[in-house]
């Protein structure tokens, strides 16, 4: 028997919700939602489209209607005082600091990058997900990259301020 | 010089992703060779990427859970309450979190109270033969459901098999100012780790992953998403880092 169509897109769902909810159980609740919803309105699907990008766009949709809370816990993730290093775990460190630096992020922007810097979504199909303009997307993918560097780097943001 | 448009901030985005077609490519880059800033700028954005898959591939390998593969399968439509009901816990742990961090204190690094009582809780409870555990690992769904929910934050327990610890339970502890809980892991020739987990209080200062000793007995701890952990148990430091590394990452997401 042929596999569903979806099948092959959900463990990339389920990347993208793990990394934007940063909780297992609510992203496989997420991951249900969309693949139920989707198996809902699969009859208004156009045949030979994008159903990877239509997937991400009924995600993104679930996300943001239905979860207008998520909004304000997401964006008051807040802000730590980080010791500096301890070179035996660098590398955890920095991926710690990596983790708290995107949660600080809006959740537009982290949106954004997780669609293209990790799910590499085209400039096109994440402006049909997000339904923008493809100008907007790439200003938006600049101002977010922009401010998780500041945030990582400290060069400018208060945000992720270091103390001894 | 060729005659081109500009480039623009949009090519240095794709450049980025990797995107550009090669001719555009090569002008970014004689751009970058020109302009030390702007090369630091774009390999951070390239490291961004790269820290993303570090952090998030390897769920592309996991098995899928259960409730997903048999969606596809079984196709009775629902009412979505789910993530909704999920949601609003989260949002009261967060929040409740956030309002017990209190004013924050920059005081000087002080031996973490709770990596002492991680230590002494490691020693009271390994020794136990006939009740190390209060609920065991075949209900391992009910134990982090519990300790969960007692501590209000989610919580996992790490798959530590590849170092050849097994899950044997976990139990329910007093911390220092409320609950804190114990996952207590065992090797099959009977060797005992345990990962403590407690509510982050004022004193907890976020650290780096440290090992400090208690009483002999190597203590990693780290504090993390308004949660401070300790591990107790592996002499091997080496292994205990690898160990720390599992044990955040199932923790952290």
């Amino acid at each position: 028997m042929a596999q569903h169509p979806f099948t092959e897109h959900i463990p990339s769902l389920r990347r993208y919700a793990i990394a934007l909810l940063r909780d297992r159980a609510l992203a496989d609740d997420l991951v249900q939602d969309t693949l139920e919803r989707g198996l809902h309105k699969f009859s208004l699907f156009q045949r030979g489209s994008d159903v990877r990008a239509w997937l991400f766009t009924i995600m993104h949709n679930l996300f943001v209607n239905q979860l207008p809370n998520a909004r304000r816990w997401l964006h008051n993730a807040p802000p730590e005082d980080i010791p500096s290093g301890d070179e035996l775990a660098e590398e955890m460190v920095t991926a710690r600091d990596f983790m708290q630096a995107l949660q600080l992020l809006s959740v537009e922007q982290r949106t954004i990058i997780l669609l293209i810097g990790l799910e590499q979504l085209s400039y096109e199909q994440a402006a049909t997900v997000l339904n923008l303009p493809v100008g907007t997307v790439m200003s938006r993918l600049a101002r977010a990259r922009e401010r998780l560097r500041v945030l990582m780097h400290g060069e400018t943001g208060p945000q992720l301020r270091r103390v001894k | 010089m060729t005659q081109t448009t500009p480039l623009s901030e949009d090519d240095i985005q794709a450049y980025v992703d990797g995107r550009l077609a090669p001719p555009r490519r090569a002008e970014v880059d004689a751009y970058l060779a020109m302009n030390p800033d702007e090369a630091e700028r774009v390999r951070a954005y390239q490291n961004q990427n790269q820290m993303l898959h570090g952090l998030f591939d390897r769920v592309l390998d996991e098995p899928l859970p259960e409730q997903l593969a048999a969606v596809t399968a079984a196709k009775a439509p629902r009412q979505l309450y789910r993530v909704a009901a999920m949601l609003a816990w989260v949002v009261v742990g967060g929040l409740g979190g956030y309002l017990l961090r209190g004013e924050v204190t920059t005081t000087v690094m002080v031996a973490e109270p709770f990596t002492e009582r991680a230590a002494v809780a490691h020693v009271v409870y390994t020794a136990e033969m006939l009740h190390p555990v209060e609920v065991g690992a075949d209900q391992e769904a009910h134990l982090v459901q519990w300790l969960s929910k007692r501590l209000g934050h989610p919580l996992h327990t790490p798959d530590l098999a590849k170092f050849g610890y097994q899950l044997v339970g976990g139990r329910l502890l007093p911390g220092e100012k409320g609950a804190a809980a114990q996952f207590m892991y065992q090797t099959k020739t009977g060797t005992r780790l345990t990962l403590y987990v407690s509510v982050k209080d004022s004193e907890m200062e976020q650290t780096a992953f440290r090992i400090e000793e208690e009483n002999g007995q190597p203590v990693m701890y780290w504090v993390d998403n308004n949660l401070g952990f300790a591990l107790v148990g592996e002499k091997d430091r080496k292994k205990m880092l690898e160990i720390a590394r599992v044990a955040y990452q199932s923790m952290s997401f």
